[in-house]
């Protein structure tokens, strides 16, 4: 299943104005990915690791060049395709989890379903599965605030997975954890990738996240320096 | 629907920060019907009374009669119509004879007018049946207003002079046989009423009136010679003039409760969009588009006024129904306002005030939602959900 390419990125650039310039941050990327891939795009701050998630999540679009996300791409997008491209195919977990504070630990992870307007009897039963494959179904009346770092990030991962997308965006999901919360979450989501068959890729500099990657993409200046597969025993 | 549930958990979910909001939101609801109730009340009665104790179903004018010209009352008057005349008592006609002339009380000097009415009429509430006095003197009732300027009471003498029809002037003690209560003023400040048969022989116009006011239930007013029929409305349109003066303080306090609405909500919406910038950025991460999340927050701020219309119906409509029962009493003497006010008035609300109130406050509350909101529209989400939006 990993030679189906989902992503395809061809010469791809983007710039932002800076002063009376311009400020490259990515220049001239060309990556594929296949469905079920669990990689690392690496690199120190500012290397443009973050603008090619955005990108590929449909959240930006490209300066040049080409991002194709599942058959569509993302530079010729209406806003409404975007979003129900977003909608349908693609979860995100961030740095600081982005809860909704007013939420319980349930009504977050449901939210991705009610946009997609499944029934009630459905979507709890959803909700419930995503919450068990992280091991929080004890939590599901708790507010955020009430949850600790790892358990806020488990369930930003349930609310990313339960909609079963064909990929996930990670930016730096270990940022604000300790070691042992960061081994528990990756480990969570390298088995839901191995058994629901979902991409993740993960923008990181942190070293037990690229530990655990199959696939390590260095990027330096914008640019891809590396490209490597790790071979596992 | 979606939009609705969302708004609705977000607006929960935000406790103690919503829940301030609609309770000042209400409190604006609130004032703005009893304001509006009452001076709809206010009105109300002002009319009813003015009707009850002066228009009755309408009125004869003189052809030369000019209440504003006091020079006109030396002419204005004539015989009293044939088919009216000698029906006393009954509830269709009341003459009233009109004059200048001066009284005296305790020395000084005061100018009046004096009125003639029949004692059997009853066609308005005025207490006239205390002008059927006993031989020999010439009873006169007051308002209350006249007897404090004139430090008149019951029983007390008192010289009243006046010019008869031949320009003769003439003088008599008169003897104030009641004193009677009214909220309207045209019946009380500055007039002396006496029995109509005795002015006509004291002003030597026997059988002749200035005015003539017609029942509350006569069906058609006849055309007379060199008499003005002036209906209901006609007269009443002093009063109705007052009303939309004063109904011009109303939309001030209006305006002001409306102001405070908006403020609330406004400040609101401003906060919450620089305030939740990464949960916007979720959202669109999400998968709702921009516009939708314009939606959702405009929805939010709107709903404010659908929980405080609820929260003001809970200690509102107890509140408002008691006082339209019971009245709210007025400490002040309201003779110099220029329009009657009794001394409990009774709001009334209706259901086109509430519901009018109720709606605009909604419309308000979406527009000053939707301005701030409309800035979630230029966001970039990838800034957003960094919080990085100043």
């Amino acid at each position: 299943m990993e030679n189906e390419k989902i992503i395809k990125i061809e010469g791809l650039k983007k710039h932002f104005p800076m002063g009376t310039g311009r400020f490259t941050a990515l220049n001239g990327i060309d990556l594929t990915f296949g469905r079920g891939e669990f990689a690392g795009i690496i690199g120190p701050s500012g290397s443009g690791k973050t603008t090619l998630l955005n990108i590929i999540g449909s959240l930006d679009v490209p300066s040049e060049g080409s991002a194709v996300i599942l058959g569509q791409s993302v530079g010729s997008l209406t806003p409404a395709a975007s979003a129900a491209l977003r909608k349908s195919q693609l979860g995100f977990i961030f740095q600081t989890y982005n809860l909704f504070q007013v939420y319980t630990v349930f009504e977050n992870v449901e939210f991705p379903l009610l946009l997609q307007g499944i029934d009630s009897s459905r979507r709890r039963q959803m909700v419930l599965d995503a919450l068990e494959w992280v091991g929080l179904t004890d939590k599901i009346k708790s507010r955020p605030a009430q949850l600790s770092g790892g358990e806020s990030q488990r369930v930003a991962i349930a609310r990313a997975m339960v909609k079963r997308p064909a990929i996930v965006l990670a930016d730096e999901p270990t940022a604000n954890l300790d070691a042992a919360n960061s081994h528990h979450i990756l480990q969570t989501m390298e088995k839901l990738n191995r058994e629901l068959d979902t991409t993740f890729l993960f923008a990181t500099h942190d070293e037990k996240v690229i530990g655990y990657v199959r696939r390590k993409i260095f990027l330096a200046d914008g640019k891809v320096a590396k490209d490597e597969l790790v071979i596992q025993n | 629907m979606l939009a609705f549930k969302l708004a609705l958990r977000n607006l929960l979910g935000a406790g103690l920060r919503t829940w301030l909001n609609v309770i000042v939101l209400s409190f604006s609801f609130i004032v703005i019907i009893w304001t509006k109730g009452l001076l709809e009340g206010w009105d109300r009665q002002a009319k009813h009374d003015m009707i009850s104790w002066e228009i009755a179903g309408g009125q004869y004018w003189h052809h030369l009669f000019d209440p504003y010209d006091p020079f006109t009352l030396t002419d204005s008057h004539g015989t009293v119509p044939q088919q009216f005349a000698g029906q006393s008592g009954d509830t269709s006609i009341a003459p009233v004879l009109i004059t200048q002339g001066t009284i005296y009380p305790q020395g000084r000097m005061q100018s009046v007018i004096i009125k003639g009415i029949d004692p059997d009429q009853n066609v308005i509430e005025l207490p006239t049946s205390a002008l059927s006095a006993g031989e020999g003197e010439i009873p006169a009732i007051i308002g209350e207003g006249m007897a404090t300027s004139t430090g008149l009471k019951k029983g007390d003498n008192v010289i009243l002079r006046w010019r008869d029809r031949n320009g003769t002037f003439d003088a008599s003690e008169i003897t104030i046989a009641s004193v009677f209560k009214t909220t309207v003023p045209t019946v009380d400040v500055g007039q002396v009423w006496l029995p109509l048969e005795k002015l006509q022989e004291m002003m030597l116009m026997p059988g002749e009136a200035t005015i003539l006011i017609t029942g509350k239930d006569m069906s058609s007013a006849p055309v007379l010679d060199d008499w003005i029929y002036k209906t209901r409305e006609d007269l009443l349109s002093d009063v109705e003039m007052i009303i939309k003066s004063k109904s011009a303080i109303g939309i001030i306090i209006w305006g002001i409760m409306l102001l405070m609405a908006m403020l609330a909500v406004f400040d609101t919406q401003v906060l919450s969009i620089f305030r939740r910038q990464k949960e916007i950025g979720t959202y669109v991460a999400m998968g709702m588009t921009r516009g939708q999340v314009v939606g959702l927050f405009t929805l939010e701020g709107a709903m404010h006024s659908v929980l405080a219309a609820l929260v003001g119906a809970v200690y509102g409509i107890p509140l408002l129904m008691t006082q339209s029962a019971r009245g709210v009493a007025i400490p002040l003497n309201s003779s110099d306002f220029g329009i009657s006010m009794a001394e409990r008035l009774y709001p009334v609300y209706s259901l086109g005030l509430i519901a009018g109130t109720v709606l605009t406050v909604f419309i308000v509350t979406s527009i000053v939602s939707y301005w701030p909101a409309r800035k979630i529209a230029k966001m970039n989400p990838t800034e957003a959900l960094r919080g990085r939006i100043q």
